[in-house]
């Protein structure tokens, strides 16, 4: 019964979704009110709908009704409850139910939001609503979870163990937060295009939307990243598959668009990109979802291809994306310009990276669907990996983390180039010289070691130099009353900026002095590496609710002191005979001593793989602070008070 | 309306035209121009020892897969288990092709997941498999008594393509 009613609330919901989409659209080109007057009111019922399907879901999931396929699939009742309820989201259907729930929760969001005037607040969501309607559409005619498997199974298959990890958790909802986020950002840009009203207030208002998007969408990107670290046991941390890649792009297309939104707001320029980009971004969220969903390109996330759903987002696509576009290009070229500014200013610089940042997402977005255009071509096959992407990556990236450091220094409109030379030299030399010695001290002295220490060390010496600056400017009186009025959204910019900083520390000592290495052991046997000292102590069979597992009891010690006993696992998932390799890790900020257990080559002795990590952990750290600070972006005093122009 | 401001939607357009046409390709499913003709010549280094080279000839007379892996790949990962439980089962050889891969990593990958091959060949080059037209890995081709590929699998295989799709074709060819 319930998983009935769960259908039904998702049936209902396409239908104010549709009425969503339609009405106030309708009412703003013809200034009816009472037609505006339905848009947040629905807004807000359409979520009530879809969360109440997703709590049907989840029930079934907590229940064990076997009788649903969804639950059938992707459910044993021997999976502890915990993940019984992420399992929801474990797979095609309920990942794309988490999807509408999520837009709907943006949706009902922006319909809290008073700050918007009327007619402009009920194109947003109207807007938001007709993409909703597409959804639950895909949703309901191809991907229904409340599907029934009649007589039902007696048991379920069980959930992929590789989603069995607390990491799985949080991942998808965190970067589904980011993605649908996006197409908050994405409705303003519609709505602004329909109203032809596009001017500072507006992006003020935009902004707040499109942090938040992208710092659910970064942390999720990092999330997933340290899932990949620990499950799948070989200590890589990003792999540049397809499913990564397509998370990726409309990060870098955000990243892109938050510091567009920057200049539009203060100078009134780059209207046209920054629309641009805010149709990018959502257009990339949805083209990645397409991939993953459609199969068309193989991962290892490996989902089930059916083409009658790669067809139907592939027409959804068309539909959002293509009307945007065509709508961009009739629209855009009305636009104003915006304020003037010469070749040495804040804006050049800005303008600078939006157009890097757009070549490095056109070269991963093409070495992502490199395999397809080749087939297309029909000439020589070719494989992509990882290489490719590190050639290109690293030598687009550096420039815009140059012009990342220099930018803040520079004042909008115009700048004399020979003043901030004399600003910023010191501190560039500076960094050199530390990079040149420090990777020398380090030993990481290669052509990437030492641009990567130096860069790093140039962020943190520029944002020190940069406070400094900061704190001088300011007439107020003490230094704590100084560094209270500096606002939000400036620290916000900081601290994600010495977050690619510590990203790039992370980066560089990971990959110049990582060490790792096979050893084949017997209880009792000892292996040396990077200076610490690994004894296998034991080989124990224990069980679990749904697997059993051998775990090795590993000593570590560096020199004659323990630091740590470690017990990496192998496990055989009962229910579908699936084997998992679950590392154990002795953390630390400066270093992850990392052991998975491998094979037995004789009935006697163990291979164990024993990585050395160093710094590992500041990649993530990195990735952190950039949340951190477009959270402290988003939450700027500015976006909350109530401006007077605006109500006018 | 100026020209211009059309480039993004031409782009887009462009981009829809590809992945609608990759739609109906489904990557698993690509026809090979190289199948029911002789499987490319090849003589490479055994992963395992390698002084000693394994060629085409050494196969024949038999039915085997050539599974085209590396310790780069994500994919494998998810194949391997599959793989690994199928060679349990001794039905058919398993050869497998070390695509661009370093030999210490191959050989540490196989130690830590398992090692489902009779054998496996290194084309630290790529040259084989861009011979046998490998479009990406993993790949798996069944290749007959006489030595012509007779069938090509591209992407992970699963339980369920080994058992239906591969199983059924190396049936009749065994009793061919």
């Amino acid at each position: 019964m319930i998983p009935e009613l769960g259908h039904f609330a998702l049936i209902l919901a396409l239908a104010i979704a549709l009425a969503l989409g339609v009405l106030p659209l309708w009412g703003a080109a013809r200034g009816d009110a009472a037609l505006l007057g339905i848009a947040r009111p629905a807004a807000r019922l359409q979520f009530a709908l879809v969360a109440g399907a997703f709590a049907c879901l989840a029930w079934a999931f907590a229940e064990n009704d076997f009788s649903v396929t969804y639950v059938a699939q992707h459910s044993n009742s021997h999976l502890p409850l915990i993940y019984r309820l992420t399992a929801v989201w474990g797979s095609h259907e309920g990942s794309l139910l988490l999807w509408g729930l999520m837009l709907t929760g943006w949706t009902a969001a922006v319909s809290f939001s008073r700050r918007l005037p009327e007619v402009f607040a009920a194109r947003v969501l109207g807007v938001l609503g007709l993409v909703n309607a597409g959804f639950l559409t895909f949703l309901l005619f191809t991907s229904n979870p409340f599907i029934r498997l009649l007589p039902g199974a007696a048991e379920g298959n069980d959930l992929n163990p590789l989603l069995q990890d607390p990491g799985m958790v949080a991942h998808p909802p965190l970067l589904y937060m980011g993605y649908v986020g996006f197409s908050v950002a994405f409705a303003f840009a519609i709505a602004a295009l329909l109203e032809g009203r596009f001017d500072a207030a507006w992006a003020r208002q935009s902004r707040p939307w499109t942090l938040t998007a992208w710092l659910f969408l970064t942390l999720g990107i990092t999330l997933g990243s340290g899932w990949a670290y620990y499950e799948l046991g070989w200590g890589g941390w990003w792999f540049w598959d397809p499913v990564e890649n397509a998370s990726f792009i409309p990060w870098l297309l955000g990243t892109a668009l938050i510091h567009s939104l920057a200049v539009t707001e203060k100078r009134g320029a780059f209207k046209g990109w920054t629309i641009l980009l805010a149709i990018g971004a959502f257009s990339a969220s949805l083209l990645g979802t397409f991939l993953v969903r459609s199969g068309v390109l193989t991962s290892v996330h490996a989902f089930a291809a059916d083409p009658s759903r790669g067809v139907f987002i592939l027409a959804l696509l068309v539909a959002v994306i293509g009307s945007s576009l065509l709508l961009y290009a009739w629209r855009v070229p009305r636009l104003e310009g915006g304020g003037l500014f010469s070749d040495v200013s804040r804006e050049t610089a800005l303008l600078i990276n939006n157009v890097l940042l757009a070549v490095v997402t056109a070269t991963v977005l093409l070495g992502t669907l490199y395999p397809l255009l080749i087939d297309v071509l029909g000439t020589t096959k070719l494989s992509v990996g990882p290489p490719y992407f590190e050639v290109v990556f690293v030598p687009l990236m550096t420039p815009v983390v140059v012009v990342m450091v220099v930018a803040p220094f520079l004042r909008w409109k115009r700048h004399a180039l020979p003043a901030i030379v004399r600003q910023l030299w010191l501190p560039f030399a500076a960094s050199l010289v530390i990079g040149l010695a420090g990777a020398w001290g380090v030993g990481v002295f290669s052509v990437r070691g030492v641009l990567g220490l130096s860069l790093a060390t140039w962020v943190f010496l520029a944002s020190l130099q940069l406070l400094q600056q900061r704190l001088r400017g300011t007439p107020a009186a003490s230094a704590v009353s100084r560094l209270a009025d500096i606002p939000a959204a400036w620290w916000g910019m900081w601290l994600a900026h010495i977050g690619i900083g510590v990203f790039i520390v992370g980066v560089t000592f990971v990959k110049g002095l990582e060490q790792n290495a096979d050893v084949a052991m017997k209880v009792g046997d000892s292996a040396q590496l990077a200076g610490y000292r690994f004894t296998l102590q034991g080989i124990d069979e224990i069980s679990g609710p749904n697997y059993t597992a051998i775990q090795g009891r590993v000593q570590l010690w560096r020199g004659n002191q323990l630091v740590s006993m470690l017990t990496p696992q192998k496990r055989v998932y009962t229910a579908n005979n699936m084997q998992m390799t679950e590392a154990s890790i002795d953390a630390g900020l400066f270093r992850d001593v990392y052991v998975s257990l491998g094979d037995a080559p004789t009935p006697d002795a163990w291979v164990l793989r024993l990585y050395y990590k160093p710094f590992v952990r500041w990649i993530w750290a990195g990735c952190l602070l950039m949340a951190l600070g477009g959270l402290c972006a988003a939450l700027d005093s500015r976006y909350r008070k109530r401006n007077k122009s605006e109500a006018a | 309306m100026k020209l211009k401001a059309l480039i993004p939607l031409i782009v887009f357009v462009a981009l829809a035209i590809l992945l609608g046409w990759s739609l109906r390709h489904d990557p698993r499913l690509i026809p090979s121009p190289l199948i029911n003709k002789p499987a490319p010549e090849f003589a490479l280094p055994v992963l395992h020892q390698p002084d000693t080279q394994m060629t085409l000839a050494d196969m024949r007379g038999k039915v085997w897969l050539l599974n085209v892996w590396a310790s780069w790949c994500v994919s494998c990962r998810d194949e391997h288990p599959v793989l690994l439980e199928f060679s349990k089962r001794q039905l058919i050889p398993i050869i497998g092709l070390d695509y661009k891969d370093k030999r210490d990593d191959a050989l540490a990958w196989l130690n830590q997941f398992g090692d489902p091959y009779t054998n496996s060949i290194m084309d630290t080059a790529g040259r084989v498999g861009i011979d046998f037209g490998v479009y990406g890995v993993p790949e798996t081709f069944l290749i007959d008594k006489q030595g012509r590929i007779r069938y090509k699998f591209t992407g992970p295989l699963n339980a369920d393509s080994l058992e239906h799709v591969l199983l059924p074709h190396i049936k009749e060819l065994q009793g061919a």
